[in-house]
């Protein structure tokens, strides 16, 4: 038995030795099977975080939420607000060869613009033409001021594709895509893997360590990280907040974190609700719901604290968030006494769509019973994705739990939602004052001035509560020891530039 | 015999008709709107009225039928609203692993099932019986996903035996292919011997008291002989029918375990299909399920009659 364990040992460091001087593997569990890898038609958070391994962009963020210049060099708005003159990175090369310049860069945007069933359109719609300069410079030509463009280039609108293999492959080129990123595409097998290898020439080849990223989507998140502590993942995302102990008790373990550049709210039905019920009348009522619930509560009992919790589009640490307007305390009295004022006898019946899952269903009843003690009767109606989405554009439903996953620039978690007419206003809410000051928010560059317009948004949706915020989610990455260098930004994308595996 | 087999392969184009009728219409009751899932978080009108224009899901149904099933004939099930792959490449990519998922499931549930319910069934009364009872009760009773979960716990994590999950084809690395779905094929093939052995033991009860067995006994025969060569062949008739329906049954029942050791296979296809919309891959799924499932049924006909010449007519 001895001299059985004694050979068994030899063997395996035999073999890490081995593998120490073999291909360095990087294998990354995902929560959902991404969608399309062309960046012109993907629209899921998760097709974002395989992206971001492949397919470079003109800009980037930074941990504290800066753009900084990625397949560009830097840039510059004209004084009406009415161009952005972007001087690109010079040597950078495409997986098939293919040289990035202006001619690419041109095409590339105008691929997301002009592509049939593009989904970056409506982010470029501010976009007029694309002007090329000189051979490493382009000019975005606007139809008028957008100050969140250079936001938008900072995520799927900003990726470059080889124009020689997006013309060959047309629609298909996603299920072999050709970007300018650290990996090139390899290989996917759907539901099972996406297997990408180390670009060689890459621009910033210096800091690629890593020879191959194998992403691997497993749906349950038991089962990714158990996956994750046997050895079989070196990294994981999505990991479940009630986890988090188990994690970090864990030596061979590494927890990454962030605070997500989203949230976690409730949309109010105003304008479309057909049952004309309390809450969609008087802003009383919805002022009251708002002060039934005690938000801290929520994350501690539900989220084990690991939350943050919010009263507005972005989380109280973003550099938008408007300080003047803090979360207000639960108040059950103050909640009834205005159930009082709008002259409703409690207890008033709300019909509370809530998308099936655990992140959703547990807060919903809890929500529940806090809203029960200022006088509301929240009828929770558990319901499937698709269907939800469904009844809520149609406006079947009065309360609505929803996600959002956050974009760079505060104008992506606003105006969509709250614009009049927006496409995703499911609540049909409507204020000239607040669309004013969406349409302000976008025409302005100066930080200070577009604060202060959100703060006269803020304002409105604080008293007319088209949109109740709640929390922002904790983004949480775990991996292992052997994987070095990892930081998490807020984005929650996993960039793979810098790391290590020992 | 061939008069039997021409006369059921006839009736099964009617049946793969009705069944693509029936997938085409039913899928269009489902609530919520296919564009409207596919454009995930970007949800622009324009861009979704183009998808639904570019998906012919503006059409009448029965328009759109008539594309979908003019292309099958052809051997074109159309491509996937999701991510663009061809459907006949989805399905090519998941059936080799459903089958080979389901076949050793099937394997693992016969090698524990029938012996089990043979002994039980002989033994009746005894110690060995009820603990072949005990053993089925706890395979229908125990939920796949606990079981599945319990077994990556201890093979995977506290003893490192067997990768948790994922999955390697055979042609690439067999055993590699077969360390990682022993498993799930555990799991699957559990639950069905606890029902295969109740039907062994019951069956082969009935035949033990039946005359001819007596008669065998009286012969003098030995009791081996008795048992497995007179009794077994006649019990075994409506167990291969079951085992059949059960094999079928996985091709798209084994999502749970599919799920949780991240197997790429045809239920979770399927389920990840229908809650995204993907109406072109449900259809192809379905009616590639449906034909599987139909063909085994034939086979298990045919087996029938090999076993019981009765039926040879």
């Amino acid at each position: 038995m001895k001299m059985f364990r004694l050979a068994a040992t030899a063997a395996a460091v035999l073999v890490s030795i081995g593998a120490a001087q073999a291909q360095t593997t990087l294998r990354i569990g995902l929560a959902e099977d991404p969608d399309i890898l062309d960046p012109t038609m993907a629209r899921t958070y998760v097709g974002r975080i395989v992206f971001s391994s492949f397919c470079d962009k003109l800009f980037d963020i930074d941990e504290k939420l800066n753009i900084v210049p990625q397949l560009a060099l830097s840039s510059e708005t004209a004084d009406d607000g009415k161009a952005l003159v972007i001087k690109l990175r010079p040597g950078v090369k495409f997986h098939d060869g293919e040289p990035f310049d202006a001619e690419a860069a041109k095409f590339s945007l105008e691929r997301h613009l002009t592509f049939p069933g593009s989904f970056r359109k409506p982010e470029l719609a501010s976009v007029d033409h694309v002007e090329i300069v000189d051979p490493l410079t382009v000019k975005l030509v606007l139809k008028s001021p957008f100050s969140p463009l250079l936001a938008q280039l900072t995520d799927r609108a900003g990726m470059m594709m080889s124009p020689k293999a997006a013309k060959e492959a047309g629609d298909k080129f996603g299920l072999r895509p050709v970007c300018a990123g650290p990996y090139k595409f390899v290989e996917r097998v759907q539901q099972d893997r996406i297997v990408f290898e180390k670009f060689a020439d890459y621009w910033n080849k210096d800091n690629v360590f890593i020879d191959k990223i194998v992403f691997q989507p497993i749906v349950d998140a038991t089962v990714r990280l158990a996956n994750l502590k046997s050895g079989g993942l070196d990294l994981i995302e999505r990991v479940l907040a009630t986890d988090l102990k188990e994690v970090r008790a864990d030596s061979r373990l590494k927890v990454a974190t962030a605070i997500e550049l989203g949230y976690q709210g409730i949309t109010l039905n105003i304008g479309k609700d057909k049952a004309k019920g309390p809450l969609s009348q008087s802003a009383k009522v919805r002022q009251a719901l708002d002060l039934a619930i005690d938000r801290e509560a929520i994350n501690q009992v539900v989220f084990n604290g690991e939350f943050q919790v919010g009263n507005q589009w972005v989380n109280p640490n973003h550099p938008y968030y408007q300080k003047s307007l803090p979360i207000r305390p639960r108040n059950v009295e103050k909640a009834k006494a205005l159930l009082k004022e709008a002259g409703v006898t409690p207890p008033v019946s709300v019909d509370f769509l809530v998308p099936k899952g655990a992140e959703t269903e547990t807060p919903a009843q809890v929500i529940q019973s806090m809203a029960a003690e200022a006088g509301f009767d929240m009828k929770i109606r558990l319901t499937e994705f698709a269907t939800g989405l469904k009844q809520a554009e149609t406006g079947d439903y009065q309360a609505y739990m929803l996600a959002w996953s956050g974009r760079v620039d505060p104008d992506g978690n606003t105006f969509v939602f709250l614009h009049n007419g927006a496409p995703q206003n499911y609540g049909g809410w409507n204020n000239p004052q607040a669309d004013k000051a969406l349409e302000e928010a976008r025409l302005v560059t100066d930080p200070a001035k577009r604060k202060a317009s959100y703060e006269v948004l803020a304002k409105l949706v604080q008293e007319e509560e088209p949109l109740l915020y709640l929390y922002h989610r904790r983004i949480i990455i775990a991996h292992t020891t052997k994987l070095e260098g990892y930081r998490q930004m807020p984005d929650g994308l996993v960039r793979v530039v810098g790391l290590k595996l020992k | 015999m061939l008069n039997f087999l021409a006369r059921r392969l006839v009736q099964i184009v009617p049946t793969l008709f009705f069944v693509s009728v029936l997938i085409f219409s039913l899928q269009q009751l489902l609530p919520g709107d296919p564009a409207l899932v596919m454009a995930g978080e970007e949800r622009d009108p324009a861009v979704i009225e183009q998808i639904r224009r570019q998906y012919r899901l503006d059409q009448p149904v029965p328009v759109q039928y008539a594309y979908w099933i003019k292309g099958v004939l052809s051997g074109d099930f159309g491509e996937s609203l999701r991510n663009k792959m061809p459907v006949r490449e989805l399905i090519a990519q998941k059936l080799p692993v459903t089958l080979q998922l389901g076949s050793m499931a099937i394997l693992i549930a016969l090698l524990i099932g029938i012996p089990a319910g043979i002994v039980a069934a002989v033994k009746k009364g005894s110690a060995w019986d009820y603990g072949a009872n005990l053993f089925a009760l706890w395979g229908i009773s125990t939920p796949n996903f606990w079981l599945g979960i319990m077994l990556i716990f201890l093979f995977s994590i506290e003893l490192g035996w067997l990768p948790a999950s994922g999955y390697v084809p055979l042609t690439e690395n067999w055993r590699a292919s077969l360390a990682v779905t022993i498993m799930p094929a555990f799991v699957l093939g559990n639950a069905i011997a606890a029902i295969l052995m109740r039907h062994t033991r019951s069956a082969m009860l009935q035949v033990l008291e039946s005359d001819y067995v007596r008669t065998a006994r009286a012969k003098g025969l030995l009791e081996r002989t008795v048992i497995l060569k007179h009794a077994m062949r006649n019990a075994l008739t409506p167990v291969i029918t079951l085992g059949a329906l059960e094999l079928g049954t996985l091709l798209s029942g084994a999502v749970l375990t599919e799920q949780i050791f991240s197997i790429p296979g045809f239920g979770k296809l399927i389920v990840d299909a229908v809650f995204n919309r993907d109406y072109a891959v449900v259809q192809g799924v379905v009616l590639v399920t449906a034909t599987v499932y139909i063909t085994l049924n034939l086979v298990a006909d045919i087996a029938y009659i090999l076993v019981n010449p009765r039926l040879r007519g």
